[in-house]
């Protein structure tokens, strides 16, 4: 192999890799908080909601699930507009991003719903909590806490995911990769560097997650912390 | 002008649909044959052979498939090799699709209860026995509804080499929609192409995990 290596090439469109490494990290963001409220929704939907609702977030659910989203994306942003919706291509990426990840983590909660013991909600609702008090504290919590985990590997794989959106020029970070192997041709060493970005980027993401998951969801406050949730029979207000 | 009829747009869909189909094939059946090799130096007695293969793992979950295929692409062309589109989605897919498969695998082998993997090393097996005779046999039982769910993964997974340039459905799908200006109905019909496929898989994964988890259930 007579191929000399040239990584000061790709270094010095810096700037380029930084741009695209942002826009990733915000589509990212956006998507999974977008997305993991989507999920809640859909969970509470497919779980608590009015029976016409159950089987419209079912459809959604497999549909969404047994389709690339790549396909997805090329749907939503080629597609939509000859339907007549005008769509840019960062909100189709968003768009698409979330829909993606709402149909995933909808499955995901809804299995941490399922687990919740019959008896727990039985006896809020004897306590006389209203059911969205019962929504919040019995059953989202536990059941967030139960399937934090799979919540946190599955927002990973999307993050991972989205470097398909260059594919619609939302310039993220393989948009960049793609720019600087047009640029000087060093198309192997240009993918390497951003490989490991992603790299980095996907352990990072994965450490703050079993982070915020430790600090807010599977922590329990201590016992001066506790609010007592003080609901008022009608004869005492 | 030339104009298409909707039995044009689905014809040329179906021929490469069948591309789609070979791939996954292709990549399922060496992803895991590679990925019961990793399987079984991921639970060897040495160490650093422990570490490379979870190092392996950790390089390909943790990067873009996107980017495993333009680096295997690219890669292999430094080489000097001209690399068919198709040699470098299979060969990407193939080590994409190992590393998931192993660490599946892994889970379904650490499943098995530590007395078995004791009780056979007092009849004096080596490791290699144990896990042929022993711990594998037990952990199939585990490992089907995982496994086939992964193909689900798979089949999602091709869509991405079309941007290698492979033509298979997603690529058509471009293709198609570039000489007959309807995205909405060209893109609807691969959506539910892959949707055919795939679904049916989904709900066999369930079905065996129901199956096998009656033991489990009170």
């Amino acid at each position: 192999m007579s191929y000399q290596f040239d990584f000061h090439a790709v270094l010095d469109y810096a700037e380029v890799l930084k741009q695209g490494l942002l826009m990733t990290i915000r589509l990212t963001f956006i998507g999974t908080v977008a997305g993991v409220a989507l999920g809640i929704c859909g969970a509470w939907a497919r779980t608590q909601g009015p029976a016409w609702i159950k089987p419209i977030v079912s459809a959604y659910v497999e549909l969404i699930r047994n389709t690339p989203f790549l396909v997805q994306l090329f749907f939503i942003f080629f597609g939509l507009p000859g339907a007549g919706v005008q769509i840019t291509e960062l909100q189709a990426a968003i768009l698409a991003m979330v829909i993606n990840l709402g149909a995933y983590s909808t499955e995901i909660i809804r299995a941490g719903v399922a687990a919740i013991a019959r008896g727990q909600i039985e006896a809020a609702l004897s306590l006389s909590m209203t059911r969205l008090q019962v929504f919040r504290y019995i059953i989202l919590r536990p059941a967030l806490q139960k399937i934090w985990p799979a919540l946190s590997s599955q927002i990973v794989i999307v993050m991972l995911g989205s470097s398909v959106c260059s594919q619609i020029a939302v310039e993220d970070l393989s948009f960049a990769a793609n720019f600087i192997q047009s640029r000087n041709f060093r198309a192997f060493e240009a993918y390497f560097v951003t490989t490991l970005i992603y790299l980095a980027m996907a352990i990072l993401l994965r450490q703050l997650l079993r982070y915020i998951g430790k600090r807010f969801i599977v922590h329990r406050p201590t016992a001066s912390a506790v609010k007592p949730i003080v609901i008022l029979s009608k004869g005492q207000a | 002008m030339i104009s298409f009829s909707l039995w044009d747009i689905l014809r040329n869909l179906l021929l490469a649909l069948r591309w789609t189909v070979a791939l996954s094939l292709m990549s399922f059946v060496l992803g895991g044959t590679l990925g019961l090799i990793l399987l079984f130096m991921r639970n060897s007695r040495h160490a650093i052979l422990r570490h490379c293969i979870r190092l392996y793992i950790e390089v390909f979950q943790g990067t873009p498939l996107l980017m495993q295929l333009f680096l295997v692409f690219f890669g292999l062309a430094l080489f000097g090799l001209e690399v068919p589109a198709w040699l470098a989605a299979s060969l990407a897919l193939t080590l994409w699709s190992a590393s998931f498969l192993a660490e599946i695998w892994r889970g379904c082998v650490d499943a098995i209860p530590c007395g078995q993997w004791e009780a056979s090393s007092c009849l004096a097996m080596n490791r290699f026995q144990q896990m042929r005779h022993i711990i594998l046999p037990q952990a199939l039982r585990i490992a089907i509804a995982p496994t086939v769910g992964f193909g689900v993964q798979i089949i999602k997974g091709t869509a991405v080499t079309s941007i290698i340039g492979f033509v298979e459905l997603s690529k058509a799908g471009t293709i198609i929609t570039n000489a007959t200006f309807e995205p909405f109905t060209v893109f609807g019909l691969v959506a539910l192409m892959y949707f055919v496929l795939c679904w049916p898989l989904s709900k066999y994964s369930q079905f065996l995990e129901r199956k096998f988890n009656v033991a489990h259930r009170h």
